[in-house]
């Protein structure tokens, strides 16, 4: 997946949308500052978030951060195999490691996300 | 001067390193007519209780103020003195919370063994390096049940665990919008009929106690079975002596296994301090309050011990911690290693089949008194609750004048424990207690009973 086409959230999620799924993952710049990643902890199918609702989190050596929902929906799937093997998380971030698919409810909540180059900028900041 | 003991293995051992080849060869060079040729005239070994009890006999001490027959939660259980005498070294006693790994490691190794000993005993994967007392242990099981599972609406609490940790519970809860339904108790025990009425989709566990503060068995299997058919968790709050007798709780298939552990090794102490004992399946470690020690290998391939998943805990988690407590008891669960290191398997079944056996010769003894009888006809292990005809407080306030403290009364737990249980009260055995003391307890309360 390109990275130019996705939808990033300030808490560092990554969204693509295909239809009305969008396909939630933790972003390359995450990984990288959470160091040695070491558990993650996944949503059930069928629950429903808000944005900003922790979905799971993701425990590093030295700190354990949530996985929030950066759009409304329902879960429709999660990446099951993941937590074992979560060397993805950095090997293939915005392709193999994603962590959840969700059924878009409102399109337009992805206008308050940001492009590549304003997250990128984000992080800078 | 130390006193030194060899076992027939020692001995043989020594015996080959200096080339002899049985104790008499050994003295071979003595003259025979200068030896004895027969053995001392020592009496036959006793076992440390045995001399303990001995000597307050000669000492016309009855065991600190009046006979223990005193149940309800804590236990006036056999501690071996090594106990006293390990844990009062300056290492140990006071050693604070082992927040630096590399100054610690010896606390650190000493509740490794602690959680591997308790693992073994309860059955159940994991132990935590301990929490306060037993009722808070359960308070921190239910709130780590709502993490796994997610539910919040209500949790089920058998009638029949201690009115106390039930307390406890509420207090916990006072703020939280979690429902708590107590299944009352009414014969002894729960109904698995009625437990399960109870659970509803929105049920984050089951609470149960095993024996249950009446001392009476519980049907755990099928209590666990009905709770994880509603898609709870089940939470056993069980004595940890009794794996000695009855199954473990790890048997019974339950999701997260808590105790008081104040029967291993720790005395009476007038109720206080206590030790949290929690354990839970290997899958919910992570949802896991309170200290984990593991073991691993320094970076020169030695091995040590480590604080582990310590990512759980509030001073990383700040907020969403998996619980407010970031220590341990740390006391009191050596005393509990030391004790189980020293009790082993075998001494823990005889102190349990002794505790129970010696509740059986009570209970007989004492129903034989007119008018008393046991409040509940079950199985028990090795308390159980007496009925009299006179008020409980009554009776068990001239039972203490005459040097027995027995106890404590139900009514002293309001209603909590169901209505009319006025002239009821909880009458509790261990090994410490003779046929005579029995006998005595029973003549006793004859007395009371016939004015």
């Amino acid at each position: 997946m390109d990275p130019e086409t996705l939808y990033f959230a300030k808490t560092h999620e990554w969204v693509s949308v295909t239809g009305n799924v969008a396909t939630v993952g933790i972003t390359d710049f995450a990984v990288r500052l959470l160091t040695d990643i070491v558990y993650l902890s996944l949503p059930v199918a069928g629950k429903v978030y808000r944005p900003g609702q922790a979905m799971g989190e993701v425990e590093s050596v030295k700190a354990v951060s949530d996985i929030y929902a950066p759009v409304s929906g329902e879960v429709l799937e999660v990446n099951l195999g993941l937590p074992e093997q979560l060397q993805l998380l950095s090997e293939s971030p915005f392709e193999r490691a994603w962590i959840v698919k969700l059924k878009l409810s409102d399109a337009s909540e992805l206008e308050k996300l940001m492009n590549r180059a304003q997250y990128l900028g984000h992080c800078d900041g | 001067m130390a006193y030194l003991f060899d076992t027939p293995e020692q001995r043989q051992r020594m015996l080959k390193a200096i080339g002899a080849g049985s104790v008499d060869e050994l003295f071979e060079q003595i003259p025979r007519e200068l030896q004895l040729g027969r053995e001392l005239s020592l009496e036959g070994g006793v076992s440390e209780l045995e001399l303990e009890q001995d000597l307050q006999r000669r000492l016309g001490q009855a065991g600190g103020g009046g006979v223990c027959f005193l149940g309800g939660g804590v236990y006036d259980h056999f501690i071996p003195a090594v106990v006293d005498e390990l844990t009062s070294r300056g290492e140990f006693y006071t050693a604070y919370t082992p927040y630096q790994a590399e100054a610690s490691q010896g606390t650190l190794q000493a509740f490794y063994e602690y959680q591997t000993l308790i693992s073994q005993l309860s059955g159940m994967d994991v132990s935590n390096a301990s929490l306060y007392e037993g009722g808070t242990a359960v308070s921190e099981a239910v709130f780590m049940a709502m993490r796994i599972n997610g539910r919040d609406g209500r949790v089920v609490v058998a009638g029949s665990l201690h009115p106390e940790y039930r307390q406890v519970l509420r207090t916990y809860f006072s703020r939280l919008g979690t429902e708590i339904v107590e299944v009352p108790a009414s014969g002894g025990v729960v109904s698995v009929e009625l437990c399960r009425a109870a659970l509803t989709t929105d049920t984050t566990a089951l609470v149960l106690q095993q024996p249950n503060f009446f001392g009476c068995l519980e049907d755990i299997a099928g209590l666990t079975a009905a709770a994880h058919a509603a898609g709870a968790l089940a939470i056993l709050a069980f004595d940890p002596l009794s794996p000695g007798l009855l199954k473990r709780p790890g048997d019974y298939g339950v999701d997260i296994a808590v105790a008081e552990g104040q029967p291993l090794g720790t005395p009476l102490q007038f109720g206080g301090p206590l030790l949290g004992i929690f354990t839970c399946r290997s899958e919910y470690v992570r949802k896991m309050p309170g200290r984990l020690v593991g073991r691993t290998v320094d970076r020169r391939g030695r091995e040590c011990f480590v604080l582990n998943l310590q990512a759980r805990e509030q001073h990383i988690r700040r907020d969403k911690a998996t619980s407010n407590i970031c220590t341990n008891q740390g006391l009191l669960a050596l005393r509990t290693t030391v004790f189980l290191s020293v009790v082993g398997p075998r001494g823990l079944c005889q102190m349990a089949k002794l505790s129970h056996e010696k509740a059986q010769y009570a209970a007989a003894c004492l129903t034989r008194l007119p008018g008393v009888v046991l409040k509940y006809d079950r199985s028990f292990f090795r308390e159980f609750v007496l009925e009299t005809p006179l008020p409980a407080t009554e009776v068990l306030t001239a039972l203490a004048a005459r040097g027995f403290n027995v106890g404590p009364e139900l009514s002293r737990f309001g209603d909590s424990l169901g209505e009319g249980l006025g002239r009821c009260f909880l009458v509790a055995l261990t090994e410490k207690r003779t046929r005579a003391e029995i006998d005595a307890l029973a003549a006793a309360l004859g007395e009371v009973l016939s004015g």
